[in-house]
């Protein structure tokens, strides 16, 4: 008899993965270490997605695919992330976030 | 007969491209343009007209044909309010007796409006009005009669307010309004409690007299003491009292004379003002069957105004007030004959004697719109040239304008009822059927009638003959595209008469064969003869003095018929001093304090509230994700602790 990791283990990591993520998002202050802990968030639930698949239904393959589609996603999301940053970039010569408060204008 | 759609499309389609497009043609184009496609309306309403009346009758009966009919909205399985056309004998007299008007009114103004500020828009607003007073006369049920009936109130508002620099013709066009919207609010009542009962808007099943199980549900029931159905109808009657000028409610129509003088032809003497008498005449079997104590009240009524407004135009100086109470006073005897009238008994084809009255009412208003606009139109080439409604500005014009004075006569002649001129018939008939309901308000009318013939020589008289008054500029006769107008309607008065009217109209739709009653016909021109011989008397050579020794005579009842008895005076009186005062004016503090106080109040809490969460917004990203990640939480623990 094979010895499983049992989910729960799974699950914590990805937890602390995720709120690492968002503490990072919170306190960050360049925006690429923003950008970094998004990916954190989106990381963990991938692995949310996998382990939920394999130990709950293991006859089927959606949650493995979601996965699939999530990376794909948050590639192109942190492409036009990383092209909304060097135009910032351009503009403002930072990117520093507490430089960004054009949002309440 | 679809076709007959292209009458109101016509008309709208002149109002809508010279009132989009208007001010971009030069000169006169607009006219030109409106007044093309109104003589096409003209040709297809005469076309119709033809048509109509020689179709076959069934069992002697004109039937009446629907040709267009939508629905336009259902509420339930049997209260819609439709669309369409409807074609019977009166309406299509109301849209040759239309058209036929308002092609004239389009071609003098021509030369009338020439060179006013605001041509196009002119021609625009009689295009509107043409199109929805042929909407009103063939609709198909109630309730598109008071959607065209509205709009016909518009475009008068909009025409009698044409001149609005003039601080006179602005307060006359919204009392115009004010007054008829008040009517309409009855009518409207009215409209619905007819239809609460009878649950159908439409005239076919209404006015079916075979089909009266309809009114079943009605039957019984009173509401302070009258009839549910007198009720509707008297409110319907309202409405018509309104838009027809019926005493007390007549106070709008002598101040829409404010207008351009070819409006007051078309829409204050020809086609609107007779709305009421046509609506009346359209509900006829629903008066006389169910409700006939209304319909006499419509004579009675009918009958004082014709006689009130007859008294006051003795007495008017302004040659358009003359006309326009003469206007009411004719009105009057529409509606007294209506009111007098029965349903006729078809024996063998023809319509037994009981019918007259509708008959003649529908003649009347058939003689009397062509030979009231001719005497507005003549008015508007006079008004034209002497530039004042005053009749003392006036006085031996036959000399300069010969062709406005023949014409005139023929229309004086035939309001005053001599042979053999159109009125005379149509009113011979009125008062026969007078004489046939009730003697003594058969002597009223002819008295009324005499009174008639007298004013309209007092006008004549005092115009064309008499001292002619002094003028910087030299009189001259009306443009060509003026007097052809005239002489077009004045050989309609001519020839009018002899129309056999009641082959094309009747109560019933079979034919009735006039003929005059002769005792009735020598009294009524023997006193009209009377009438015209003081009035010459008095205003031929202009030095009588005995027109002021009448005046002292009478003395308060002249001066009460000059200021129209007051009757305006106590409309100010009840609006300014009762309503507004005790009323408006309450409301109005009522308004602006507690209601707007309210309001204000919610808006200065709103202001408040976001000033003290202003400091949330820092427009750092990264604030707003926390506040977005809190509040996440808090959901989460709500859905998972509660």
């Amino acid at each position: 008899m094979e010895h499983i990791i049992p989910m729960e283990y799974y699950l914590v990591v990805s937890s602390i993965m995720f709120f690492a993520g968002i503490y990072g998002f919170i306190t960050r202050k360049n925006l690429i270490a923003v950008l970094i802990s998004v990916e954190l968030v989106l990381t963990s639930t991938d692995i949310n997605f996998a382990v939920f698949n394999r130990f709950l239904f293991p006859q089927h393959l959606e949650g493995m695919f979601f996965t699939l589609f999530s990376i794909g996603v948050s590639a192109a999301e942190t492409a036009v992330a990383i092209a909304i940053i060097i135009n910032i970039y351009r503009n403002i010569k930072s990117t520093e976030v507490r430089n960004l408060k054009n949002l309440k204008d | 007969m679809e076709y007959t759609l292209w009458i109101l499309i016509l008309p709208l389609l002149g109002f809508l491209s010279l009132g989009l497009l208007g001010t971009r043609l030069k000169g006169k184009s607009a006219g030109y343009i409106g007044t093309a496609l109104l003589g096409l309306t003209a040709l297809l309403s005469y076309f119709t007209a033809w048509q109509y009346f020689s179709m076959d009758r069934v069992d002697g009966i004109r039937q009446a044909l629907t040709p267009v009919n939508w629905t336009w909205m259902r509420f339930t399985d049997f209260l819609h309010i439709d669309l369409g056309i409807l074609l019977d004998p009166i309406s299509v007299m109301m849209l040759v007796v239309i058209s036929t008007v308002s092609l004239m009114v389009h071609i003098y103004s021509l030369g009338y409006m020439d060179g006013e500020k605001g041509f196009q828009r002119y021609y625009a607003f009689l295009g509107l009005f043409t199109f929805s007073m042929c909407g009103l006369v063939v609709a198909t049920n109630i309730f598109q009669m008071y959607i065209f009936w509205e709009l016909v109130g518009v475009s008068s508002y909009l025409l009698i307010g044409f001149y609005y620099t003039k601080p006179e013709a602005v307060s006359a066009s919204k009392k115009a309004f004010i007054v008829t919207r008040f009517a309409d609010m009855f009518f409207l009542m009215g409209i619905l409690l007819l239809s609460y009962f009878t649950k159908t808007f439409d005239f076919g099943l209404l006015c079916d007299p075979a089909n009266q199980s309809i009114f079943a549900s009605a039957a019984g029931k009173t509401f302070l003491g009258g009839a549910v159905l007198s009720w509707a109808t008297a409110l319907i009657f309202i409405g018509a009292a309104g838009k027809s000028a019926m005493f007390p409610l007549h106070i709008w129509l002598p101040d829409a004379m404010e207008g351009p003088t070819p409006v007051s032809a078309l829409i204050h003497a020809a086609t609107m003002v007779v709305a009421g008498v046509y609506l009346v005449a359209r509900l006829f079997p629903v008066y006389f069957f169910f409700t006939p104590e209304v319909l006499h009240g419509i004579a009675y009524v009918a009958a004082f105004t014709a006689l009130y407004a007859a008294i006051v135009a003795c007495v008017q100086t302004d040659i358009k007030r003359v006309l326009a109470f003469s206007t009411i006073s004719q009105i009057g005897f529409m509606l007294v004959a209506l009111g007098v009238s029965s349903m006729g008994t078809v024996d063998n084809g023809l319509e037994s004697h009981e019918g007259l009255g509708y008959m003649a009412s529908m003649f009347h208003l058939f003689t009397h719109a062509m030979f009231k606009a001719l005497l507005f139109l003549g008015a508007g080439a006079i008004i034209h040239t002497v530039h004042s409604n005053e009749m003392s500005r006036m006085g031996g014009l036959r000399k300069q304008m010969p062709i406005t004075h023949i014409t005139f006569l023929v229309a004086c002649l035939a309001i005053a009822g001599i042979p053999p001129f159109s009125g005379f018939f149509s009113k011979d008939e009125i008062l026969t059927a007078t004489f046939m309901f009730k003697p003594w308000l058969g002597v009223v009318m002819t008295f009324i009638a005499a009174l008639t013939a007298f004013y309209m020589f007092r006008l004549y008289y005092n115009i064309f003959w008499g001292k002619p008054a002094q003028h910087e500029h030299p009189l001259h006769e009306a443009p060509k595209n003026m007097t052809g107008p005239l002489v077009f309607l004045a050989l309609v008065t001519v020839v009018a008469g002899f129309i056999p009217f009641g082959k094309f109209v009747s109560s019933t739709g079979a034919a009735y064969i006039i003929h005059l009653d002769m005792k009735v016909a020598i009294t009524s021109v023997v006193i009209a003869l009377i009438s015209i011989l003081i009035a010459w008397k008095f205003y031929c050579k202009g030095t009588s003095t005995v027109p002021a020794k009448m005046a002292g005579f009478f003395g308060p009842l002249y001066t009460a018929a000059k200021h129209r008895f007051y009757i305006d005076e106590v409309y100010q009186f009840i609006t300014h001093k009762i309503i507004f005062r005790c009323v408006s004016q309450p409301l109005a503090w009522f308004d602006r304090h507690i209601i707007d106080g309210i309001l204000n109040g919610i808006g200065w809490i709103t202001c408040r509230g976001s000033l003290a969460f202003r400091w949330m917004q820092t427009g750092q990203l990264q604030s707003y994700a926390l506040l977005i990640i809190l509040g996440a939480l808090i959901l989460l623990c709500i859905s998972l602790f509660c």
